[in-house]
């Protein structure tokens, strides 16, 4: 089952290459990771995605605490959480595929960002597998492009990550 | 005050209490070394290879329970110093390692001598600084050594650009009194619940067993851990880390288990129904085959460092917390309890321990004529009454040093245990000698180990430190030979070292004394001379037996109580 790990980190340098260098040391899987400075410039604020049985989880967990620069983190998706990831499609648009893939967008509630007379830029913003469907619904003969942020994530409620 | 950066840096020394530091000059470091030249407080150690810098500051820390610190250049004093680094780390050593770099402004365009030591060392270390800043530079290494001391200890290195240590550029200077980082608190208390359960389950054993590391040792918990082990009547064992943390004369001690444990100690560990696990990481050369480890045992875990905990073997009652206090409450809830431990099954429990034991599973031929490493080992803990240092470094020599020197004491054995460095020894020996200068420092090892830093022997000479090398000379990787000859058929692969120097005349060559001990007759006289120099290093070079293997022996995918015995060693024969 995949985790949504939320980690603040002190934005140091070195810092993302200390939890990248742990996960390949230690032969943990990423499918995803996503980094920024948050409202307070001195941390970084993670978002993980990982798989593993809850042995491995809890020993990601324990070994990225065990890092000097980790100030907190969470398991989101133990508790009820708010993910997205933001997609944007460069899509081939052609004839009458041009109605289609419009249609489709707001079907997704996405956006057209930018077009020519033979594509599209959409952008599409949602939980992992709303991207996944969108992509197969469009089709892979009409992608030219695809780049997906990662997921990140948000505790719901009072309860989040906070120094 | 006003300093520059390279002052800044020795002065951080001073004020942190460091009385050596392990180096090697070069030009990334010209301007600290400059500054080291002009004052008298810290004393330099220069080694001969960067390597030997770090072994000899873990050698210090090891036997002093204080940081060892590390100096070298930028580029390859950096890189060479890696291995050492890695030592450190593997056995949670406290050191601090300063590096050269570069100045800034060349970084990354692969200036002569440079290399990215904050990238190579990461997976190493427990934490480090690329230093930008000079105005930053006295609370890094604030920050340094209260990583590298605190919670689980571990090496820190800071890589200081050259220009930081520029002489002309002069700032004010103070050094942080204390140090505290929201991202890192060291000081776990045990809560207090989860050791009320493990005294009860430990008060409720049959047959329990208590298995202890190297943690009791960086955690100075030796006194709580024998007051609780004497307090329970218990079985006790010590990992290859952990040796001296119980005393190994006691009779509640039942030898070191694990891969080359006693008989008893791994009998044991199978047959246990409560574990008690304290400051021991379940490495597989001790646990052996993971499925079929204390297959009866419910396990207690007390470490400093969650990431311990049900790492390789799950644990049923874990206690995260530093050794120390830990152990002083749980012996102040054993001694309030109501429960006793079981006379009955512990009178029982040890019967069976004690038939184990009469298999003398260490054995070896006392009357051979050749001189058999035992043997050498055996009699130089009975001629310093088990009170010397004891330094090693990897292979037979090492277990057979683990096996027959019987350390009452912690902090007197000093191995790369988890790492396994061959090359730690000597340079070690030297750390020791330099932190307890009256001592009896003694470095056994081994013909092909104590060549990877043989280079130390001027080190050694330099600073007269009179330590004593039992070099247990077979003419082949010893331990590697013992695997080849039980998996590989005895397909001696490149394990037989040829073109072997003379030991006596290369010792003579540093300055030191050096004998060669053919004859089993000549041993013990060997030993009291060196015993007898105090002043000098000698290097005892004893011609063994080439055949001799360590044993017992659990190979590779077995359990604990699948041992291979000595030859004539039959486990039928306990029952008698």
């Amino acid at each position: 089952m995949s985790h949504i790990i939320s980690i603040l980190i002190e934005n140091e340098s070195g810092a993302l290459a200390r939890v990248a260098g742990l996960f390949s040391a230690r032969g943990y899987n990423i499918e995803s990771l996503t980094v920024a400075p948050t409202q307070d410039p001195t941390l970084s604020r993670m978002t993980l995605v990982t798989t593993g049985n809850p042995e491995i989880i809890e020993q990601i967990t324990k070994q990225l605490n065990k890092l000097i620069d980790v100030v907190k983190l969470i398991d989101i998706s133990e508790s009820t959480h708010i993910e997205r990831e933001l997609m944007m499609v460069k899509a081939r648009a052609i004839n009458g595929g041009r109605e289609e893939i419009m249609r489709l967008t707001e079907i997704f509630r996405g956006n057209i960002l930018d077009v020519t007379p033979t594509t599209y830029i959409i952008e599409i913003t949602g939980e992992k597998s709303k991207l996944d469907a969108f992509l197969n619904t469009v089709g892979e003969d009409n992608i030219i492009e695809v780049v997906r942020s990662g997921t990140t994530g948000i505790l719901r409620g009072d309860r989040g990550l906070m120094v | 005050m006003e300093l520059s950066g390279g002052e800044i840096l020795v002065q951080c020394l001073i004020d942190e209490g460091v009385e050596y530091i392990f180096g090697y000059p070069g030009g990334a470091v010209l301007h600290i070394y400059d500054a080291l030249f002009k004052q008298d407080k810290v004393k330099h150690i220069l080694v001969r290879h960067e390597q030997g810098a770090t072994h000899a500051a873990d050698g210090y820390a090891r036997s002093s329970g204080k940081p060892g610190v590390v100096l070298v250049t930028s580029g390859p004093g950096a890189t060479n110093a890696v291995t050492g680094i890695a030592t450190a780390y593997m056995d949670s050593i406290p050191m601090v390692i300063l590096s050269g770099q570069v100045p800034m402004a060349v970084i990354g365009s692969d200036a002569f001598q440079e290399a990215d030591i904050s990238g190579i060392t990461r997976p190493c270390v427990k934490h480090n600084f690329l230093v930008k800043d000079v105005t930053k530079l006295a609370s890094t290494i604030k920050k340094a050594f209260y990583i590298a001391t605190t919670g689980r200890p571990g090496p820190v290195l800071v890589d200081i650009p050259k220009n930081l240590t520029d002489p002309r550029v002069k700032i004010p200077y103070e050094y942080p009194k204390t140090m505290s980082l929201r991202s890192y608190n060291p000081h776990v208390k045990g809560h207090r619940w989860q050791m009320k359960k493990a005294v009860d389950c430990l008060l409720e054993a049959k047959r329990p067993m208590i298995y202890t590391g190297g943690g009791i040792i960086l955690g100075e918990a030796s006194a709580e851990l024998t007051e609780l082990t004497k307090l329970l009547g218990y079985p006790i064992t010590n990992t290859l880390m952990g040796l001296g943390a119980y005393p190994g004369t006691d009779k509640q001690f039942v030898g070191m288990l694990g891969m080359h444990g006693t008989y008893e100690a791994n009998m044991a560990m199978h047959d246990c129904d409560v574990l008690f696990a304290a400051g021991a990481r379940f490495d597989d050369r001790i646990t052996g085959i993971i499925a079929e480890f204390c297959p009866h045992a419910k396990i207690i875990h007390i470490d400093v460092d969650p990431s311990s905990i049900s790492k390789n073997v799950r644990v049923d009652i874990p206690v995260v917390g530093e050794l120390r206090p830990v152990l002083t409450e749980m012996i102040e809830l054993v001694k309030s309890s109501d429960r006793k431990p079981d006379p009955v099954a512990l009178a029982e429990w040890w019967k069976q321990i004690d038939g184990w034991r009469s298999l003398d599973s260490l054995g070896f031929d006392r009357n051979a004529d050749v001189i058999k490493p035992q043997y050498v080992v055996e009699q130089l803990w009975e001629m310093t009454h088990g009170d010397a240092y004891i330094t090693s470094d990897v292979g037979q020599h090492q277990m057979f040093a683990a096996q027959f020197y019987k350390f009452d004491k912690p902090r007197r054995w000093i191995n790369s245990g988890g790492l396994g460095t061959m090359g730690f020894g000597m340079p070690a020996a030297i750390g020791t000698k330099l932190a307890f200068p009256d001592a009896d420092v003694y470095c056994i090892t081994g013909e092909a180990s104590i060549q990877m830093c043989i280079q130390e022997l001027a080190t050694a000479r330099q600073y007269r430190t009179a330590i004593k090398i039992v070099n247990l000379n077979n003419g082949y990787m010893g331990m590697v030979r013992q695997w080849q000859e039980f998996s590989y058929d005895s397909r001696y692969s490149q394990t037989y070292l040829e073109a072997l120097p003379d030991f006596v005349k290369l010792a003579e060559s540093y300055g030191h004394l050096g004998l060669r001990i053919d004859k089993k007759a000549d041993v013990r006289a060997a030993l009291e001379e060196a015993q007898k120099q105090k002043d000098r290093t000698i290097f005892l070079d004893f011609h063994i037996d080439p055949t001799e293997n360590v044993y017992p022996m659990i190979e590779a995918g077995k359990a604990h109580n699948d041992m291979r015995l000595a030859p004539g060693v039959n486990p039928d024969a306990e029952l008698a």
